[in-house]
């Protein structure tokens, strides 16, 4: 056929379609694909909560959003330019994403009357002239899948399954993006099923060379989009689960310690517990608990007894965890919670994500608790998010809450894979003299409490959730005493800003008319917005701060350097209220709280509001 | 090593902390039977860690002069498990009531039994609410007048024993407070078993609850009030020694009998502590419920049966995966899967 090129910096693809469909299987496989092709990218998966809702239903798509470019890529993208509708409801639901002229591709095979009456279609999209003001693409990839598949016997359900695959050759084929990644995983994948393997092998080369051989409608080109230029060495797709994870299995190594990994299920936290159950031949032992609290509890007394405990949950799980982290607090051990948050209140949004458990994390417990609370701020960065948790958590002999969401633990970056031998070790002592011992010795510098731990000669003693005497470690009600111990308690957290890299500004000036704040999964949106602010000629910085608690030493005298200061949340206003009650800075908050991340049209227009 | 733990004595076990249980409280006479009892476990005082929840037994860990750790309320045995996994070498002792045990932390009791962590449990069951003075307990008998129940308590109360072998709890035995020698037989047997043990302690609470189990302790009256079970004697009791425990075949239930009248000794049931379902019969006996409240209660082991348990199957898996190995490489794992050079 002849071809058209259309050449693109970057472009967002987003697949749709019922969620039995594969769009997050064909979604990974695109995004290696993508990834080998040497460009740029960032996805967004974004499926409902139901595992397999009734076929056909709206609230049943699943989509995978991928932006890809030759240019520094760090959000999914804004517009769609190129649709992929598996079904009526896909269309329904996923068009309003779609940018006048953008290409849609449609399944026409699944446009029957009972598919359609199921979106609440009236008529048939594809023929009442409906989607005019888009480019066009329907085929019925049912008879095509079926045809392609024919010669393996399959039955009719289960070759109709490969047309996820076929719909990725085709767009392959669009993209100029080679097969060979995706055939050498589908042939792993059903190593003990060739026929299936071969069946979708198949159904991807069939639509492919449909793509190739078809007579395409006009107007339909081959999207172009130049490799970008990466920093030289091996890379990987990562995604902020896995990143979490290894981050967590590296942290242990650094701090020469085993990790008690307790958890309990709970969307969009449970990925970690898989990934970390599949790697016991590191020094890692994964305990699913009976709730939150005894996932807490689990890794409280590992650390009591000498190991890293880790616990993870979203907001609700936090929420029921927090008794026994004030325990933590009070018996001074180390302990990690990582908290992917998601969609609240209550059961809120399982799968969608938000950033709206900040102020649980620094102050959500009883009593005068203060911890460190660490953000991670996009996949590739939850790796070192991680590995520092584990820092301060061991060398400051507290708990700390590391925050993650339901955006970033499912997206994923390529990564340029760091050499772990750079890495600066950080093994913990444990104290082993019975000279003068006591539990409640200190370093006179961090103010960490001993940590010995038990099986250690001569170190015997109690701790508990009982306020301790200074002197002693033993029970002590004295009113002096429990003042100097909150003081203490405190004190050694607010000297951990003081252990913390200083404030950068990620893009723009150290000072001028407007900083854009952000933390967490902002990060990829605020630098796009601030950058093409910056080339209209716009004074506008970016600074995106990792450690919400204790604040880094200088980002008071930072942001006081600039006019005004704008802080974009998925929340109603949490950093914000922190900014203005520690610095008394007038901070203006920009919110969005949809389940959506951000867009960077969103944050741009922002940044021209506030600085005309 | 050994040499050395062989000379430990109560001494050495016994901390410097001063004990605050009210005068007469039964928590004192359990502290000093284990505190006794340990030189005797072959282990060295640093590989001794006790857990506790929240409530007045929980304070025990304090007079222990072993590893302790004090929690939160309910939560011991969640704790102890991570104890226990983190390093199995410990020998961990989970010590609990009946509030914190069965009310807040009734989650957590039942899964570490069922999980069979290798955790020794003791429930000092008081039937009450001590440390927060005095409410009614989810072990309190129907009609317990307390500052939370006025005019007595309504709902129905339940069995540790119960609850234990419910909960698929391998070694499930019982006991009291003050009688040090029936009490260090039972928690010997305990400590030697592998997996979770429970054993429930009946203890007085001589504040809010006194004399709750004075038919069973007092020794001009126990005989009739109780029966020490030993696997393999026929269940008699009574002062006379005449009295004993017959399984009706056909109801299925237990019923007393007087041996020489209606009943000969061979007709006696003989207790079998490998046996799931005599076990749940023999342990309701004497419980505070309809079925049980004529029955003698029952002490000594209830049930015995091991079956596997969580660390050692850990310890398995792991060993397979590892297959000798060392920890793995962090740079390997980051270099898994699908990578890519950029020149």
């Amino acid at each position: 056929m002849t071809v058209e090129v259309e050449q693109h910096q970057n472009i967002v693809v987003r697949f749709a379609g019922d969620s039995g469909d594969g769009m997050q299987l064909t979604g990974t496989n695109f995004t290696l694909a993508t990834a080998l092709h040497g460009n740029n990218l960032s996805t967004f998966p974004d499926f409902p909560a139901e595992i397999r809702a009734p076929v056909g239903a709206t609230f049943g798509v699943s989509a995978f959003q991928i932006y890809f470019g030759s240019e520094d890529v760090t959000t999914a993208g804004d517009e769609v330019e190129v649709l992929v509708a598996m079904n009526p409801a896909a269309l329904i639901t996923n068009l309003k994403y779609l940018v006048p002229g953008g290409l849609v591709i449609i399944d026409s095979g699944a446009f029957n009357d009972k598919n359609l009456s199921k979106a609440k279609y009236e008529s048939n999209p594809i023929e009442d002239g409906s989607l005019d003001a888009y480019k066009v693409l329907a085929i019925d990839i049912h008879s095509q899948v079926i045809a392609a598949v024919e010669e393996f016997g399959l039955g009719h359900k289960m070759a109709l399954r490969c047309k996820n695959m076929w719909t990725l050759g085709l767009v392959f084929w669009l993209f100029d993006r080679d097969k060979k990644s995706t055939i050498d995983g589908l042939k792993a994948k059903f190593a003990n099923k060739p026929e299936i393997a071969n069946a979708n092998v198949a159904a991807l080369n069939a639509g492919n060379a449909y793509a190739e051989t078809a007579e395409l409608p006009s107007g339909i080109e081959v999207y172009k989009v130049p490799k970008a230029e990466q920093k030289p060495g091996t890379y990987r797709n990562m995604d902020g689960s896995t990143s979490l994870a290894w981050g967590l299995i590296a942290g242990g190594q650094l701090a020469n310690l085993g990790v008690l990994f307790a958890s309990y299920p709970i969307t969009p936290a449970s990925s970690l517990l898989h990934t970390l159950a599949a790697r016991k031949e590191f020094d890692v032992i994964t305990f699913q608990a009976e709730d939150e609290i005894a996932a807490v509890c689990a890794a409280i007394g590992a650390s009591f007894a000498g190991s890293l405990g880790v616990t993870s949950s979203a907001g609700p799980g936090i929420a029921l965890k927090q008794e026994a982290i004030s325990l933590a607090v009070s018996a001074e051990l180390p302990l990690i919670v990582v908290n992917t948050q998601r969609g609240g209140p209550s059961t809120g949004l399982p799968t969608k994500t938000e950033q709206s458990d900040l102020l649980q994390a620094i102050y959500g417990r009883h009593g005068d608790t203060p911890l460190p609370v660490v953000a991670s701020s996009h996949p590739g960065d939850c790796f070192d998010a991680a590995i520092e948790a584990v820092r301060l958590a061991t060398k400051y002999m507290t708990p700390v809450m590391l925050l993650s969401d339901g955006y970033i633990a499912n997206a994923s970056e390529p990564w340029l894979i760091p050499d772990f031998d750079e890495y600066d070790a950080f093994p913990v002592t444990f104290h082993d003299k019975p000279e003068g011992f006591t539990p409640s010795l200190r370093d006179a510098e961090t103010l960490a409490r001993v940590w010995a731990k038990p099986g250690t000669e001569g170190l015997e003693h109690r701790i508990g959730g009982i306020e301790k005497s200074y002197d002693t470690g033993d029970i002590s009600y004295d009113p002096d005493n429990h003042q100097k111990m909150t003081d203490t308690r405190k004190a050694k957290i607010d000297n951990i800003a003081d252990d913390i890299p200083l404030q950068k500004v990620h893009l723009g000036n150290n000072s001028g008319k407007l900083a854009v704040v952000g933390w967490g999964s902002t990060y990829g949106a605020i630098h796009q917005a601030v950058k093409r602010s910056i080339k209209q000629g716009l004074d506008v910085a970016h600074i995106h701060i990792r450690h919400m608690w204790p604040l880094p030493a200088n980002l008071n005298q930072l942001l006081s350097a600039y006019d005004n200061i704008l802080i974009p949340e998925m929340n109603t206003g949490q950093l914000v209220k922190i900014i203005r009650s520690e610095y008394l800075l007038d901070a203006k908050a920009l919110n969005k709280v949809s389940g959506q991340p951000f867009k960077i049209s969103e944050i741009e227009s922002a940044i021209k509001t506030e600085l005309n | 090593m050994n040499q050395a733990v062989n000379k430990l004595t109560l001494k050495d076990f016994t901390s410097d902390q001063e004990v605050r249980w009210c005068p007469g409280c039964g928590d004192y006479a359990i502290l000093k039977t284990i505190q006794k009892l340990m030189p005797e476990f072959d282990q060295p005082k640093e590989n001794q860690v006790f857990v506790s929840g929240i409530g007045c037994s929980s304070r025990f860990p304090y007079y222990m002069n072993t590893y302790g750790f004090h929690t939160i309320h309910g939560r011991a045995p969640s704790i102890a498990t991570g104890v226990k996994l983190a390093n199995p070498e410990l020998d961990v002792w989970v010590i609990t009531g009946d509030g914190d045990a069965l009310s807040i932390g009734g989650n957590h009791t039942m899964h570490a039994l069922r999980r069979n962590v290798n955790l020794n449990i003791l429930l000092f069951n008081n039937e009450i609410y001590g440390l927060t003075k005095g409410q009614y307990s989810p072990t309190s008998k129907v009609g317990t007048r307390s500052p939370s129940t006025p005019q007595g308590s309504i709902d129905l109360p339940l069995s540790p024993c119960a609850v234990a072998l419910g909960s698929g709890a391998a070694y499930v035995a019982r006991s009291i407070d003050t009688e040090m020698k029936h009490l260090s037989a039972v928690i010997k047997t305990a400590h030697a078993h592998e997996g979770a043990s429970f054993v429930e302690i009946l203890q007085n609470c001589p504040i809010y609850n006194d004399g709750i189990f004075e038919n069973v302790k007092d020794k001009k009256i126990a005989a009739d009030f109780r029966v020490e079970i030993e696997h393999g004697q026929p269940l008699v009791f009574g002062k006379e020694k005449n009295k004993g425990i017959r399984l009706n075949i056909e109801s299925l239930a237990l019923e007393i009998v007087t041996i020489g009248e209606d009943c000969s000794l061979e007709e006696v049931l003989v207790h079998d502590q490998t046996n799931l379902t005599l076990a749940q019969l023999i342990g309701a006996m004497g419980g505070n419920n309809d079925d049980g409240e004529d029955f003698p209660v029952a002490v000594g082991v209830i049930y015995h049966n091991p079956k596997p348990n969580y660390v050692d199957d850990l310890i398995i898996q792991r060993e397979q995966l590892r297959q000798g190995k060392d920890k793995g490489s962090i740079n390997d794992l980051l270099r898994s899967g699908h990578t890519w050079e950029v020149a």
